[in-house]
């Protein structure tokens, strides 16, 4: 374990936080709500906690895998503590652990919140709620090697371990242009999406929030009730198609802006995601209709909520704990299906699905001919016996880590519905769950040990499981 | 610059890590997944799957956009159809390993009819590097830059020159020539007048071969002239070595295990005497007089062996060993052997590939690096430039010009065939000269001398 660099590189991500906390700064400034001493603490922080491990000067920068992983993990778990100190020093959420857990909801894109009045809150405070979402959303570390290079470490460590999917794609031979490729076209979206809320009548302040929050696919909002606030049957296509948009792959709109339109066409992953959104929207719409009257109303509603559901953003406009049984368990399903590969969404991810479909599918076949001999293709390629392993031990891992944190939410009392859900939908990092923790509800009813168990969950969901266990296991830290 | 490099495994593994860190965007293109995957874990760079001699391959690494393809895949074949295809497809420049001697004997035509730029054969590349340190078996290794009239020798320091500064070596000594480089220990120094040698420093000197000749004397090294010449292994390397040596008078005996290989080495090289026999069989040196023979190298294929029976060579007291060694991972044990003229084909093969991309890299002006050469463990370079207008350094004396750290103008050869070699204070460069630099830093141009 090289500790000195590991050090130096999680110094160095907390000096990037500090300077990203200089921009809820300039809105308390700009809106005079009066959080500038909170921030002005929190980045003094950051900066002096980073210079500390900043001076770990490492004797030698090679990293490996395991150093890769710890990175990762540690950065984000300083990210959600260090992050949560304006919350803290403002006194608006008074508990420590409430704000670690606002945070990590935050950067790790989930969008549950412990608070019950979101609408009490200053504006720059909700502002660095929502921005940890754009920031979270395409990954902290990715942010920070997209400014500064580092030629001598093997960055692809730190990469595989932030980027979601089970296959990681590079753009470019370098990772450095291949993030900028990446950035642009993920700031390219959001300047477009902020433009169209603004022309839907939106100001600015609130359009660049939920901007946040449907780019980095979060869903933290700014009012009581969501974007039901707004009742506006464009808003609620704006935002359900963005949502949509950044579910997608992103290699998916390079392929597009370089014209390889031939390998857009055939991308199994965008196929299943499009078809799996139009058939639960369709589905959801005829089962609600009777309630709203007409099916293009019952659409609407249904198409948001299942964009919002499906890339693991979390927004409501209406709260679907009062939907019909049947359309609130398609929605349960989606919460594990999450968005494609290499987006901003959670989840397991469509491709895995689509992997683990296959697999099953080759295994029924082989049942019936034991030897024959079969393979998994994704995109016409068969996929190397090591992918489709990987895909199974994931879903296991996962498994594992949603019985254990739901035995011990469980340890709160709750209705089943809420004990469940409240683990599926943060270690998918989608928001609301159903029952008590639904559209209406929030998580501050739960305890202390509930609350750090969702924020592990979160922060393993965003970092696709391994990170956090190899950060909380022995395993990376023992020598042999 | 954009590099796509096919084939990843000695060489090709060794040109990634090598342009990676030089900064250029380096794409790889290997039939075998898991050789792609540990690549690009270790480096900065992208994998394609997939044959190099397919078009949608290459184009999927970009082939259209490449300043440089190169082609290092097993098969010479395979390289050429690549390096064929790939300038055809808008690479720009391309390279291709070509071993087979009979194919290297149509490097002419290659080049000019087929279009590649480039073409390597490691084994010759690495006999030549044989053949002059056999020639000069004083110093570990030499190199020659400006067509031979300037050479850089590495040498263990005698002890004669322990604990003195440099500055009193030039004094004593009277010859012109110049110590670029010490490597101490793990260290590398660039040194000036003022540094005091040590014990067990190995030094890099430059100056005219007669010089380096005359400072040897002087310092008590003998430079023995090696007549007889044993080799052990009979594969491509020894092929062009034993020719090469049998031309400057050497007697050269070779050992090599395969009777068909030991058929067609008679068959090629009738004055070298080949024995077939297995040449780690301490019985068969024996028998063959390894205790009588002046120099000794082993070329086997594996490198162990290599290792073991050069031990036992400085154990008989064989005035000059030399080693092939293709993987150096445990160079720093090697150290402690007594094993020090090491050569390494894929290094060899690596500097005259990195040389090139070095010197097209300006493909705006003229190209300025003519050859590039790196010492100590690949830590430091001595890279040739041409001087052209633009280098920037001309006309004015050397002292006048405030350089980098870690840079020092080794050896300057005029034009005209003037007063050439080891520069002082007052020399000055002018366009159209020849000028070696000893660094540690990666020189793209001559101007980047100055700080």
């Amino acid at each position: 374990m090289n500790f000195r660099k590991v050090l130096a590189l999680t110094g160095r991500m907390l000096i990037a936080n500090g300077m990203l906390m200089i921009a809820p700064l300039c809105v308390s400034i700009i809106y005079k709500d009066g959080q500038i001493l909170p921030f002005v603490y929190s980045i003094l922080i950051s900066f002096a906690l980073g210079a500390c491990g900043y001076a770990a000067k490492p004797k030698n920068s090679e990293i490996y895998a395991r150093e890769g992983m710890i990175i990762v993990a540690l950065t984000w778990v300083l990210f959600s503590v260090v992050g949560g100190l304006p919350f803290w020093f403002s006194k608006q959420i008074p508990s420590l652990v409430d704000c670690i857990f606002e945070t990590a909801s935050g950067f790790t894109t989930t969008g549950s919140t412990i608070l019950t009045d979101v609408e009490a809150m200053s504006k720059s405070l909700l502002f660095w709620r929502s921005f940890t979402h754009w920031i979270g959303g395409m990954g902290v570390l990715v942010f920070v090697t997209a400014i500064i290079s580092d030629k001598n470490s093997r960055t692809t460590h730190v990469m595989r371990a932030e980027m979601p999917g089970p296959k990681i794609g590079k753009l470019a031979a370098k990772w450095q242009f291949s993030i900028r490729i990446l950035y642009a076209i993920y700031i390219t979206l959001t300047i477009i999406e902020i433009l169209l809320l603004l022309l839907g009548g939106m100001n600015i302040y609130d359009s660049l929030v939920h901007t946040f929050g449907t780019a980095g696919t979060g869903g933290f909002g700014i009012k009581n009730t969501s974007i039901g606030y707004y009742d506006s049957a464009y808003i609620d296509y704006v935002i359900g198609i963005f949502m949509l948009l950044f579910g997608v792959n992103f290699n998916i709109y390079y392929l597009i802006l370089v014209k390889q339109f031939f390998h857009v066409k055939n991308n199994s992953e965008l196929k299943l995601y499009l078809s799996i959104v139009a058939g639960a929207s369709i589905l959801i719409m005829m089962n609600i209709t009777y309630i709203y009257g007409s099916p293009l109303k019952a659409f609407r509603y249904s198409f948001f909520q299942v964009s919002s559901i499906i890339t693991t953003t979390g927004y409501a406009t209406t709260d679907f704990c009062k939907w019909p049984m049947f359309s609130q368990m398609i929605l349960l399903a989606l919460m594990f299906v999450g968005g494609c590969a290499g987006s901003t969404g959670g989840g397991l991810k469509v491709i895995r699905i689509s992997i683990m479909l296959k697999c099953t599918l080759n295994e029924v076949k082989r049942a019936v001919s034991p030897r024959s001999v079969l393979t998994v293709k994704n995109d016409g390629k068969p996929l190397e016996s090591q992918v489709v392993q990987g895909v199974s031990m994931y879903l296991v891992v996962y498994a594992v880590i949603m019985v254990v944190s739901v035995l011990i939410v469980a340890l709160d009392n709750f209705d089943m519905a809420t004990t469940i859900t409240s683990v599926i939908t943060t270690l998918n990092n989608i928001g609301p769950g159903l029952a008590s923790v639904g559209p209406a509800g929030n998580f501050s009813e739960f305890s202390v040990l509930s609350k750090l168990v969702l924020t592990f969950d979160m922060l393993a969901g965003r970092l696709e499981l391994f990170p956090m266990l190899v950060l909380f296991t022995p395993l990376a830290w023992k020598k042999i | 610059m954009n590099i796509v490099i096919i084939g990843g495994g000695k060489v090709g593994r060794k040109l990634v890590e090598d342009f990676a860190k030089e900064g250029h965007s380096v794409i790889l293109i290997d039939t075998r997944d898991e050789i792609i995957e540990r690549i690009q874990n270790d480096y900065d760079v992208m994998g394609v799957s997939g044959s190099g001699t397919d078009i949608d391959i290459l184009d999927e690494a970009g082939i259209k956009n490449c300043d440089l393809a190169v082609c290092v895949t097993d098969k010479d074949e395979i390289n050429a159809l690549c390096a064929i295809v790939a300038k055809k497809r808008g690479a720009k420049n391309c390279v291709a390993r070509i071993r087979n001697r009979q194919y290297f004997r149509q490097l002419g035509f290659m080049r000019d009819e087929l279009g590649i730029n480039l073409i390597i054969n490691p084994e010759f590349y690495a006999a030549n590097e044989i053949s002059r340190i056999l020639r000069f078996p004083a110093a570990i290794k030499t190199e020659t830059f400006a067509k031979g009239r300037i050479e850089l020798a590495e040498l263990k320091l005698p002890e004669s020159l322990e604990d003195k500064p440099i500055f009193e070596i030039y004094k004593k000594y009277k010859v012109r020539l110049l110590i670029c480089a010490v490597a101490r220990g793990d260290k590398v120094i660039i040194p000036n007048g003022n540094f005091v040698l040590m014990r067990g420093d190995k030094i890099h000197i430059t100056g005219s071969h007669a010089d380096i000749a005359k400072f040897l004397k002087l310092a008590g090294i003998d430079n023995l002239r090696l007549k007889t010449v044993m080799i052990i292994g009979g594969g491509r390397i020894s092929n062009y070595l034993a020719t090469q040596l049998i031309e400057s008078g050497m007697k050269v005996k070779i050992i090599e295990s395969n009777h068909d290989r030991c058929m067609e080495l008679a068959e090629y090289i009738p004055k070298a005497k080949i024995i077939c026999g297995d040449g780690t069989d301490q019985y068969l040196l024996d028998e063959e007089g390894i205790d009588t023979v002046d120099a000794f190298v082993s070329l086997t294929g594996i490198d162990e062996e290599n290792i073991v029976i050069s031990m036992y060579a400085r154990m008989k007291k064989v005035d000059k060993v030399v080693t092939k060694i293709n993987r150096i991972s445990f160079a720093q044990m090697l150290d402690t052997t007594g094993i020090d003229s090491i050569v390494t084909p894929k290094d060899i093969t690596a500097n005259i590939i990195v040389g090139y991309a070095r010197a097209m890299n300006e493909a705006d002006s003229d190209p300025e690096v003519v050859s590039l050469y790196r010492i100590i463990k690949n830590k430091a370079e001595a890279v040739e430039f041409k001087v052209t207008r633009n280098s920037g350094v001309t006309n004015r004396a050397l002292k006048d010009l405030k350089l980098k750290k870690n840079i020092l103008v080794a050896a300057i050869v005029k034009k005209g065939g003037g007063r050439s070699g080891v520069p002082d204070g007052n020399s000055m460069i002018e366009v159209g000269d020849t000028v070696v630099i000893v660094t540690t830093e990666k020189l793209k141009r001559l101007t980047d001398i100055l700080a």
